[in-house]
């Protein structure tokens, strides 16, 4: 697109990866939601996926890992004007994040989570990650993973999550649509993109993704609850991607009493004859 | 001056004799001064409050009592042997006691009589009041602050019931500390960050460091900022990050355990280069220890936290004042800059009450860097003479705006080449340099000339200061004592001038290895000759510090 605001550069990811889909889906998504890339600000934890926001031209917070939502929710509290996008892997968000996933779903402040998720760490090479499959055999892992698999869309609905999508990386124009609505979705939004990983995870490769997924019609209700629980159960032969639930409820911002008039914390003093009165009261 | 203790079981009331108590000694023009002895538990155990008050306002607790209000029996045996001949214990005519102090009154009786057994604190406070000459003339107005409407009219009866039930005994004392505010050492380092422009400050609660969240939220909504509980220490840290990054002045607190989750956010702050005020409130350790008491324990653990090495700054609280004006310093340097800057607190002085000067607000000094116009494009890390790269905030129209935890150029995006590595930590530890130019020396308390310097830190300010007058009022010989505010990076001028004029160094510390005196030998060489140390959770009294520094035979 030779309007395009937003720039790319070159990154550090193996050929074949997945995230190059996943960065050109979410440059279109957001040129195509005419945002001023200085407006944009793009948060990452550590790990392959988590580079993300080193490549694309907009403002960055690249923090710790399993740490990006903290920083991207406080950001966004303080200015309400920035778009606050997340891009960070499976082990940064569902792994050592988990704790902040589920808590910033219930605190909902209106920002957007972009899970790569391959089901495998790929920055430390290879060992399995939450959403590995059971059996999965890896350097670590090495009689394969005992562990349940992490189901991270029927958490997230079941945490009370207002937007949940599931996303493929090898349908970059699908992918593109759910950014755009998780972007403009007002309150946590969470789109887990599944991503082969070709380094790392010789299963769960781009032929055994496209084989599976298939897009949610038109027919599907995102509205219905309990129907999106048991259709976000579905992960094995067949793989739903897209909306799996939809349903606004009122966000941080609207519920919190000095913020819900847009007051913006970021550049802001206090009153000092309010600081005054506060001392007053302790004579 | 004068002290009082006044103890019972958790649930009795004490909290609420002692505010009271506090309330009226001070609108007598009194200085108050309270620390809080809380066992961990809602209900029962024992819990006393030691209440001095003066002329000036005392600094620290004494160990020998004028008086004691017993809510039960427990509180005379525990506290009994500490209190002077000429003392008073007023007690509940039901108490059985042989001590010949004993002023037993019909606390609960005239209490029950009034509607409630739960206004018995307020007739011993009348009664104590009364005892120590001192006007009960504010009491509605006090029990109006702190009542619900319908339960003012009966403690004021109960309280001048009290005061009637006695005669007067000890000479009146006062000053001119009405006008003051009373409140806590969290309170006051709260109001210091308000005033500041403190906007974000996100927490989870750990005594003692949790009536710092709660005050602020209690006033978010009047000062319009945002209070956050967050879901983890480790969450809480790193929204305060977030949210200084985007351009509000952010602060997070906790006590140790809080402060080991944050550890590795501390890190980015430094290495991300932004500014950050962290508040450890210390209780003794190691992991969950005494939860309500007080140490001094974290001050090498503060130092050193956090991998790899980063520029940072320590500021140890010594009394309710310095917690005010500290903690907008820390703001400022924190902001000048751009790294984290700890306040270390402690049980003793948190939860500690005083009366303290109104300070004025608007006189707060606050940093604002100059707009330094963005030539060539913006750059978060552009090298400077300073190494301080002008800050901006996500939104500008100047630029982008990245911070990185990963080593990076000057636009903050990830690099491994050797020579930007050296410029960029060479960048970042040049500003504690700069730092140092702006520390503080320690405070000087007694002789200007010390032949004995006793060293310590933080809340043992008040301590050592009664310490070295009733050392000094002896006249055997010249007393000093060095007490540090901040002690990372440490400023040494003032040691080393003081330390070479003494026969004796001393250091005085809340913990059991002398962390300050290892800090000190390390950055300067000078070694301490003895050391007087407490960890039982308890703080040491200037009695206390001059008994045992006799028996260490200075």
């Amino acid at each position: 697109m030779s309007d395009s605001r937003f720039e790319t550069f070159e990154t550090a990811w193996c050929p074949g990866c997945g995230n190059f889909n996943i960065l050109d889906s979410l440059k279109n998504a957001l040129d195509e939601l005419a945002l001023d890339p200085h407006d944009v600000l793009m948060v990452g934890g550590i790990g392959q996926a988590a580079k993300l926001p080193q490549y694309i031209s907009a403002n960055s917070f690249s923090g710790l890992h399993g740490r990006a939502v903290p920083p991207a929710a406080a950001a966004k509290i303080v200015n309400p004007a920035l778009t606050v996008i997340i891009n960070s892997g499976d082990g940064d968000s569902y792994g050592e994040g988990g704790n902040h996933f589920i808590h910033n779903i219930r605190r909902n402040v209106d920002i957007a989570h972009f899970i790569h998720d391959n089901q495998v760490y790929g920055l430390t090479k290879g060992q399995a990650s939450p959403t590995a499959d059971k059996g999965s055999v890896t350097p670590v892992q090495v009689e394969g993973s005992l562990n349940i698999p992490f189901n991270p869309v029927l958490m997230a609905i079941a945490a009370g999550a207002g937007f949940v999508a599931r996303g493929f990386s090898g349908r970059p124009e699908h992918l593109k649509e759910l950014m755009k609505q998780a972007i403009r979705f007002k309150g946590y939004a969470l789109v887990d993109i599944l991503q082969p990983c070709v380094s790392f995870n010789k299963v769960n490769t781009f032929a055994w993704y496209s084989q599976r997924v298939y897009e949610l019609d038109k027919e599907y209700d995102r509205g219905d609850r309990a129907a999106a629980m048991l259709k976000s159960m579905e992960f094995g032969d067949r793989i739903p991607i897209g909306v799996l639930y939809q349903e606004e409820q009122p966000t941080f911002h609207e519920q919190h009493e000095v913020l819900k008039n847009g007051q913006i914390l970021a550049g802001r003093k206090n009153d000092p004859e309010l600081v005054r009165e506060l001392m007053l009261e302790m004579v | 001056m004068y002290n009082l203790l006044v103890g019972g079981a958790a649930g009795q009331g004490v909290d609420t004799a002692v505010n009271t108590l506090e309330a009226l000694l001070k609108a007598a023009g009194c200085g108050v001064f309270t620390v809080r002895d809380l066992m961990s538990r809602i209900r029962g155990g024992h819990n006393f409050s030691l209440v001095r008050f003066g002329e000036e306002t005392p600094r620290s607790h004494s160990e020998r009592l004028d008086g004691i209000i017993a809510l039960n029996e427990e509180t005379i045996a525990l506290h009994r042997d500490k209190l002077k001949p000429e003392g008073f214990i007023l007690c509940d005519e039901s108490v059985k006691t042989d001590d010949s102090r004993a002023i037993p009154l019909k606390l609960q009786g005239i209490a029950k009589l009034l509607g409630s057994g739960r206004a018995a604190g307020s007739v011993a406070v009348g009664a104590a009041l009364r005892l120590f000459s001192t006007p009960i003339d504010g009491a509605r107005r006090v029990f109006e602050k702190s009542l619900k409407p319908g339960l003012v009219e009966m403690n004021v009866k109960a309280l001048e019931a009290g005061y009637r039930a006695v005669e007067p005994r000890f000479e009146r004392v006062g000053g001119s500390h009405a006008g003051e505010m009373i409140l806590t050492g969290n309170k006051a380092l709260a109001l210091g960050a308000l005033a500041a422009g403190l906007q974000f400050y996100a927490a989870y609660p750990m005594s003692p460091s949790t009536s710092i969240l709660e005050y602020l939220a209690s006033v978010s909504l009047k000062m319009g900022i945002a209070v956050e509980q967050a879901e983890d220490e480790i969450a809480a840290v790193n929204m305060a990050i977030g949210a200084s990054f985007t351009g509000a002045r952010a602060m997070t607190g906790t006590s140790g355990g809080g402060f080991s989750l944050k550890v590795e956010a501390l890190g980015l702050s430094g290495m991300a280069e932004v500014p950050l005020v962290l508040v450890d409130v210390q209780r003794p350790g190691p992991v969950t220890g005494l939860p309500t008491r007080t140490e001094q324990s974290d001050l090498k653990f503060m130092i050193s936290a956090s991998q790899g090495e980063f520029p940072r700054m320590v500021i140890a609280l010594r009394h309710h004042e310095d917690a005010y004006r500290q903690t907008i310093r820390a703001f400022n340097l924190a902001e000048k800059y751009q790294i984290p800057v700890i306040l270390l607190s402690d049980q003793y002085l948190a939860d500690g009450t005083a009366t303290m000067p109104v300070p004025d607000p608007a006189k707060a000094e606050i940093y604002a860097p100059e707009d330094v116009p963005a030539e060539g494009g913006y750059a978060r890390y552009r090298f400077t003479e300073s190494g301080i790269s002008p800050r901006k905030f996500p939104g500008t129209r100047d630029g982008f705006v990245s911070a990185d935890s990963d080593e990076h150029d000057e636009y903050g995006k990830i690099i491994e080449d050797s020579e930007t590595r050296i410029r960029m930590m060479n960048k970042r530890m040049g500003k504690l340099e700069l730092l140092k130019r702006e520390l503080e020396e320690p405070q000087l308390l007694g002789d200007e000339r010390p032949e004995v310097l006793l060293i310590g830190w933080g809340s043992l300010y008040g301590p050592l200061e009664e310490a070295v007058r009733l050392l000094n009022a002896e006249g055997k010989a010249r007393y000093g004592a060095l007490v540090f505010g901040d002690v990372w990076p440490l400023p040494d001028r003032l040691l080393r001038e003081k330390a070479a004029g003494a026969r004796a160094l001393i250091h005085v510390e809340q913990n059991y290895t002398g962390q300050l005196a290892q800090l000190i030998r390390e950055q300067t060489g000078i070694r301490t000759d003895a050391g007087i140390l407490k960890y039982d959770g308890r703080q040491l009294s200037g009695e206390e510090i001059v008994r045992r520094l006799r028996e260490e035979g200075y």
